[in-house]
């Protein structure tokens, strides 16, 4: 572990917690993208139709907790030296975009 | 499919991880998280595109869309399921000091892809034809 320069507490110079940060942040805009596009299927047959709405409010929702674990890891990062991830937020994210394909099943069928 | 269930209690069970073995260079726990974070993006790329197909492609049969849309929806479900399982287990190789495990699954995936890569080929072109 290389110290960092005068003042800084140690840093990985490999900026391997601030990649972890991006690499959130990019699935982040991937599960915004799959929102939308689930959003968008629910409110097709018109903006009139209840169950449109219950389901696109449904997806947004999803989208919601999504960005609050990643948030939440990401503010984890911010240490020096952060904690590892918990198996816990991990199958939370994925419970999210499980979420989605199993809204888009329901929808298609 | 024993291994797959113990892995799954695993998923819920923060502190179990923990016992095991002892704790690797966080550089390397942080590597395998960018690498789950990978796999939950191809999820749901996976997922969009099965949304996508439905909505962007209505001139095509009920029966092409929703065969192609289903199939990109369940290799999405099953990326997102395999992203916690491949990540529980390769911190569980790490603390312990064993090989990583190795996987089937992106041939398996790969090959899906492929294949509604091809059928959507021949049915924008068929339809140009038709």
């Amino acid at each position: 572990m290389a110290a960092g320069p005068a003042g800084g507490a140690a840093r990985d110079p490999g900026l391997q917690p601030e990649r972890t940060r991006l690499a959130w942040r990019r699935t982040t805009l991937s599960a915004t993208v799959a929102a939308v596009l689930a959003a968008r299927q629910c409110v097709a047959d018109g903006p009139a139709d209840p169950a449109g709405i219950i389901g696109a409010a449904l997806s947004l929702l999803v989208w919601v907790a999504f960005l609050a674990v990643a948030h939440r890891r990401m503010r984890a990062l911010a240490a020096p030296r952060p904690p590892g991830l918990t198996p816990r937020t991990a199958t939370a994210a994925a419970a999210c975009s499980l979420a989605l394909a199993c809204f888009a099943v329901a929808l298609l069928v | 499919m024993s291994d797959f269930v113990r892995d799954l209690r695993l998923w819920f069970a923060p502190r179990r991880i923990r016992e095991e073995g002892e704790t690797p260079d966080y550089r390397f726990s942080l590597a395998n998280e960018r690498t789950f974070l990978a796999w939950v993006r191809t999820a749901l790329a996976l997922v969009g595109g099965g949304f996508a197909v439905d909505q962007f492609l209505p001139d095509l049969r009920w029966g092409a869309r929703v065969g192609l849309a289903l199939a990109l929806l369940a290799a999405g479900a099953l990326c997102a399921l395999r992203a916690v399982n491949h990540w529980v287990r390769c911190e569980r190789a790490m603390r312990r000091g064993e090989d990583l495990p190795v996987s089937r699954f992106p041939a398996l995936l790969s090959l899906a892809v492929g294949a509604v890569a091809a059928t959507m080929v021949l049915a924008v072109l068929l339809r140009r034809h038709g």
